[in-house]
């Protein structure tokens, strides 16, 4: 049914890709994000305190509601790069988690085309295990079929370099540096192709030279991808990337704008550059 | 460029109040945006799909949980210097333990013939149910920095707690296996029902992992709970006494729910396939129609209380 409407567009979007006929690939409609918190209470905690609390039906001190995402709407545009900027706990990374699915909102809906999804894949992969075996559970874990994995395998390992300084993909992947551990974990995190593209900093790992391969391959992966999200406190980075800034700030959106207009507005907030 | 241009310029607009619902310009002028969503055929984000669509998700991704359960498996041992022989040598020391104190020190058999191969076979058989139960519980909460970070049918973590589980089941198999050949008993036909009654098991398992993993999730106490509810029900399911011996003294209805307990179902059809002494007599009434039940209920009741929550695990 998609693929009908987005085709009676795309005359539209091939006259005029950047005006009036531009298709929405990710809506946010008045989007809150709440997190409970067990364990955050302030050391009242006595069993005979806890009992009362159950049997008066009280909730309990214990839980807080952190309040992440407070009233976020926006529309996201096929084509664009969209940079996400905020101070720590601003909500970027959680609403990030939202698009892509992984978090429901407390209340207000996003709406996405297709399957959105966060580059990375380090929660999936076990320090015990062989870089080899990481590599494959890693595919798979991000969707991708077996034949894929098998078929790609190779051009991961390769990407990450790690079998430059000798055998490492066969040796348990605690035995790697920081460095080395990034390299394959990026690798096997850009090696898969998304609609929706979603980067959450931090990650140009590893050495210059790996740095500046990473780069470019992000490069690629954005111009395959529909529509990019990025979060960065790297406001070079959004700058070269980006050609429109959402400005969160404890979870309100307080900008959304042209790149410059808002960097310049966000970096007089913060104190000069 | 901006969202919220109903204003003519089109330079950056500081979104003051966000509770009012942005209007999109020009040709979509006009549309809120869940309108402008149904417009582009925009579906909403981590939405729970159906239950068939779920199913089919579910098998797109068997080779993740087969790998994922793998993975876990053999991450585990791997900073031992023995290594995978651990996962015998742990059923095996286990059944040492209770050698040493049923059959060496209290010198009791209660009844029953070849004790410690009876002893043995329900020791293993209930610990696969039980640990698939306990680790069913944490079995989101545990892996909340997955579910926050990839997509996937989230019955992939129980169903995969419960493979664990089933290849650690089959080490001790192995175990069980030579015990049960030093105990005096020879391999016969009846140890080919092993194989259906495993089966009917890990389903039975599966089912049960996927309740207790969306209750462990939304209650997080239930982890605590649970030994103590697991405890209790291998005390009443026969693995150290004989269930037929017990209920002659108990009232009629207590011994048909002793018998129909699924636990003490599973562990009585092992016995019946690898024990000779274990006679047909000894089996629960309609032992297999049990099994059967049990797994069905179980697993359709659990898979589809599982899917019902399917969007909100990540809330954690």
């Amino acid at each position: 049914m998609a693929d009908i409407q987005r085709g009676e567009d795309r005359n539209k979007e091939l006259d005029d890709p950047r005006g009036d006929g531009r298709v929405p690939t990710v809506i946010c409609d008045n989007v809150h994000i709440v997190y409970r918190v067990h364990g955050a209470g302030s050391g009242k905690g006595s069993a005979t305190a806890a009992l009362s609390r159950i049997v008066t039906r009280k909730a309990s001190p214990n839980v807080r509601e952190v309040h992440a995402v407070r009233g976020v709407s926006f529309v996201a545009y096929k084509g664009e790069a969209v940079g996400l900027i905020g101070s720590n706990g601003s909500g970027k990374s959680t609403i990030l988690r939202s698009i892509a699915g992984l978090l429901p909102p407390e209340s207000g809906r996003v709406y996405t085309d297709g399957q959105p999804s966060l580059l990375g894949v380090n929660a999936a992969l076990m320090n015990d295990l062989t870089g080899e075996r990481n590599v494959i559970l890693g595919g798979l874990a991000m969707g991708m079929g077996k034949d894929e994995v098998r078929e790609k395998y190779e051009s991961i390992v390769d990407f990450s370099g790690i079998q430059e300084k000798g055998d490492f993909i066969s040796l348990p992947m605690r035995t790697y540096s920081s460095g080395m551990a990034a390299r394959l974990k990026f690798s096997i995190a850009a090696a898969k192709k998304h609609d929706v593209l979603m980067i959450d900093e931090a990650l140009a790992t590893g050495d210059r030279r790996f740095q500046r391969r990473s780069e470019e391959r992000i490069r690629e992966l954005r111009k395959e991808a529909g529509t990019v999200f990025l979060v960065s406190h790297n406001n070079n980075s959004i700058r070269d990337t980006c050609d429109r800034v959402l400005w969160l700030e404890k979870g309100v959106l307080l900008m959304d704008g042209p790149t410059e207009e808002v960097l310049e507005a966000y970096e007089e907030f913060t104190g000069g550059k | 460029m901006s969202i919220v241009s109903d204003t003519t310029h089109n330079g950056a607009v500081a979104v003051s109040a966000p509770e009012n619902a942005p209007r999109v310009p020009s040709v979509d002028g006009g549309l809120s945006l869940p309108e402008l969503a149904t417009k582009y055929g925009l579906t909403v984000s981590g939405a729970r799909p159906g239950l068939l669509d779920y199913v089919r998700q579910l098998w797109g991704r068997r080779h993740f949980i087969a790998a994922y359960s793998i993975a876990r498996l053999s991450a585990q041992y791997t900073k031992a210097r023995l290594g995978q022989l651990w996962n015998v040598m742990t059923p095996l020391l286990n059944a040492a333990v209770y050698y040493l104190i049923f059959g060496v020190l209290l010198q009791t058999n209660r009844g029953i013939d070849n004790f410690i191969a009876y002893l043995v076979t329900g020791v293993f058989v209930f610990n696969f149910t039980q640990a698939s139960i306990l680790a069913g519980t944490r079995g989101i909460s545990d892996n909340l920095g997955l579910i926050r970070a990839l997509h996937f049918p989230r019955a992939s973590l129980p169903i995969s707690v419960t493979l664990i589980q089933l290849q650690q089941l089959l080490y001790s198999m192995i175990v069980l296996v030579a015990i049960v050949l030093m105990t005096g008993e020879l391999p016969d036909f009846s140890w080919f029902l092993i194989i259906p009654t495993l089966v009917l098991q890990a389903i039975f398992n599966i089912g049960v992992a996927l309740i207790v993993a969306r209750l462990g999730a939304e209650v997080t106490d239930l982890a605590q709970l649970m030994p103590f509810l697991l405890r209790t029900w291998m005390y009443v399911s026969g693995v150290f006494y004989s269930i037929a011996n017990v209920v002659k003294h108990l009232p009629t209805w207590v011994g048909w729910m002793l018998d129909l307990n699924p636990a003490a179902v599973y562990i009585d059809l092992i016995r019946f396939s690898l024990i000779d002494s274990f006679t047909p007599a000894q089996l629960p009434h309609h032992v297999w129609l049990a099994a059967v039940a049990w797994a069905v209920i179980a697993g359709v009741g659990g898979f589809v209380f599982f899917w019902k929550a399917e969007e909100s695990y990540g809330r954690g």
